[in-house]
């Protein structure tokens, strides 16, 4: 080697901090306000607009008006300056939240069972909690309907029994032959209800709650009632077609096929209309189904059949291989399913579920077209129409808009979460 | 190269296949297969790229469906029903090319899961057994670990200890080596060394032929979905009879 190509470092060069430049907040800055021409105009019109709309609007929040009893009080006491009249939505706080029609002295009910609803959910959102408390999450449906419709705690007692007997049933037999468990299960359950409806009606006023009807519901709480159940449902529902849509069994495969492709064609408004009007002539004259139930019926098809594509292209995203190790391990098909395939295929499907799940609980507000008052149903129904407060639009809406905003951020917020938790590094 | 193993084989038939067809479409991918593989032998398919070799394999544990012709394995013949193919799976294990772990399972579970669910072993025991195989395959340390933090050697030994977490009788290979690094395929190769020395009854689809002449009794060359010409090792290799073979053989063992 020549004399100026070899060198032999006498000293190792120790650590040192980068350039001034090049560190923290002024690394910053530079690198994503001030990087070129362009984008330092762009930041000089953006802190404008910003600022602009902040000096537009802050009076309008600060002037607020909290305590005044008509539209017009607000208005005199605001004088001629700009602001807003938040005084209606502490006037009618309750009937944005349970709408007008549900008793005040029962307002604990509902609230108890959100809170309840809180706990109920929380082992299924959290792995780490005790898997006892499943137990509460199964009780909970029951106790909530007793809470807020009212009635004995019978009624709610027998249905659950009812349920617990189908799954003994289901259990007990279900080493012999699906169908055949399937069958005994619906029987005796079905036989149960028969005679826990004549104990209830002997009994009806055991531990009993005062009867709220269902056209009574209204406010925030019908939006989350409905939403709720709607995508607890409809989960579920949504899984079993997608994975009846890959069946082996045409019939089945049709079926499932027809029902999704049907659903997804149709607008949800178009539904509801159904629910409402239609949905009455295919039951028997004298039976009269609750319009919440016809609502939630038809609130679960639709969210069902968008979860079912959204899980349809999760197990698409398989590999073939996984179906194949778990066949050749000797795991039958539910096995394979419950351990395998859906536990990976769900995994990739939730911002797809979270995502048409969000969507499902904005349009549960969609339900104040067909005369429900929801939380838009309150706001353009009795509120709006009502003399004392006519006009007060942007306060409204945007208290509406606030309150899902917060809802379906969080509900976001948690999937992300979830997803990072169920990451097991990559292949 | 090492020494060439010497291992008892046993009378007792453990797959029978007899004129077995299979089409894909309308494509003869298998064309009058028969096949008898005796308790113990280790058997090495080899043969060009679509000469069905894989396809063969896959059918004996019926992740393919044949049309024609029977395939027995270990007394039961493999049918449409339900029943007996769920048996046959749980008594022969398989190693894929890919793997195949389950990558949201930890290893402990993916070895133990189809002992707790199809063998309705308790967990405890299933897990002592688990660790048991993964001991053999030399991995034990990395029981809590996930696939996804493995290396490709290290995945495929924990798909060779998976199967054998089944205790089957009979083990089929399908290319396990061809997606690993030249220096990650001595590992899965001892550790397949030392199951035929245990006596496992082998089928394995591989190129590497200094496997095959250290550990297979029987060699299987298969083109244009046929077998061509199956022959001990030796003789195999040294003295080829059919143009076919020599010409493979020119080809992978040349450079």
């Amino acid at each position: 080697m020549s004399e100026n190509n070899s060198f032999v470092r006498k000293e190792m060069i120790s650590e040192r901090i980068p350039p001034a430049a090049d560190r923290g907040l002024v690394k910053w800055v530079r690198e994503n306000l001030f990087s070129s021409a362009f984008n330092t105009i762009m930041t000089f019109i953006s802190l404008w607009v910003i600022y602009s709309i902040i000096v537009a609007v802050t009076p309008w929040f600060l002037n607020g008006v909290w305590d005044a009893k008509t539209v017009r009080e607000c208005y005199d006491l605001l004088d001629g300056k700009s602001g807003a009249c938040f005084a209606v939505l502490k006037e009618r706080f309750p009937q944005l939240i349970y709408g007008f029609k549900y008793p005040s002295s029962e307002y604990w009910r509902p609230n108890l069972a959100t809170v309840l609803l809180i706990v109920a959910l929380a082992p299924i959102l959290f792995r780490r909690l005790p898997r006892q408390l499943l137990i509460f999450t199964a009780v909970y449906p029951f106790l909530a309907f007793w809470l807020i419709w009212g009635g004995s705690i019978l009624t709610s007692v027998s249905a659950f029994l009812g349920c617990a007997i189908a799954v003994i049933c289901y259990r007990r037999f279900s080493s012999r032959s699906f169908a055949i468990a399937v069958l005994i299960s619906l029987i005796a359950a079905n036989v149960w209800w028969i005679i826990g409806g004549y104990i209830v009606d002997l009994n009806a006023s055991f531990l009993s709650l005062k009867v709220v009807a269902s056209r009574d519901m209204g406010g925030f709480m019908l939006n989350l009632l409905l939403g709720t159940i709607a995508v607890c449902l409809s989960i579920p529902l949504g899984i079993a077609l997608a994975l009846g849509r890959q069946s082996g069994m045409p019939i089945i495969k049709w079926i499932c096929v027809v029902f999704i492709e049907f659903i997804r064609g149709v607008p949800l408004i178009t539904l509801l209309f159904v629910a409402n009007v239609i949905l009455a002539f295919f039951f028997p004259p004298d039976t009269s189904i609750d319009l919440i139930l016809r609502v939630l019926i038809m609130m679960t098809f639709f969210n069902a059949a968008y979860i079912a594509e959204v899980v349809r292209g999760g197990l698409a995203a398989l590999s073939k291989g996984q179906y194949e190790a778990a066949d050749s391990i000797g795991l039958d098909y539910t096995q394979s399913m419950r351990f395998i395939i859906l536990p990976q295929a769900l995994k990739i499907s939730i911002p797809g579920i979270v995502n048409v799940s969000v969507g499902m609980l904005k349009d549960t507000t969609l339900v104040s077209i067909i005369s429900m008052f929801d939380l838009v149903g309150m706001i353009r129904g009795p509120i709006l129409s009502s003399t004392d407060w006519n006009g007060v639009y942007w306060e409204l809406f945007g208290a509406a808009a606030a309150i899902f905003f917060v809802v379906c951020f969080s509900i976001s917020k948690y999937s992300q979460w979830l997803e990072r938790q169920l990451e097991t590094g990559k292949r | 190269m090492a020494e060439k193993l010497k291992l008892e084989v046993s009378d007792e038939i453990a797959i029978k296949i007899q004129s077995m067809n299979k089409w894909f479409g309308s494509f003869h991918v298998l064309r009058d297969i028969d096949l008898t593989v005796n308790r113990g032998e280790r058997i090495v398919v080899c043969g060009p790229s679509g000469s069905g070799k894989s396809t063969l394999i896959r059918c004996i544990n019926a992740l393919e469906e044949h049309q024609s012709g029977q395939i027995i394995v270990d007394g039961t013949e493999l049918t449409s029903d339900i029943k007996n193919i769920d048996r046959i799976r749980s008594e022969v294990g398989m190693c894929f090319q890919h793997f195949n772990l389950f990558p949201h399972l930890s290893i402990l579970e993916n070895c133990t899961l189809a002992p707790i669910w199809v063998r309705k072993i308790p967990k405890k025991e299933a897990e002592e057994t688990a660790m048991h195989f993964l001991e053999k395959v030399k991995i034990p340390e990395q029981a809590d670990k996930y696939p996804g933090q493995l290396s490709g050697g290290q995945q495929q030994r924990v798909a060779i200890a998976r199967s054998l977490c089944m205790r089957p009788r009979i083990m089929l290979f399908d290319e396990p080596t061809s997606a690993l690094d030249p220096e990650m395929i001595k590992e899965v190769l001892d550790t397949m060394i030392e199951l035929a020395e245990d006596g496992m009854t082998m089928i394995c689809v591989t190129h590497e032929m200094g496997f095959a002449r250290q550990v297979a009794n029987r060699v299987i060359f298969m083109d244009d979905g046929q077998i061509v010409e199956q022959n001990e090792p030796e003789q195999f290799f040294n003295n080829p009879q059919s143009d076919r073979t020599k010409l493979f053989l020119s080809q992978i063992l040349g450079h």
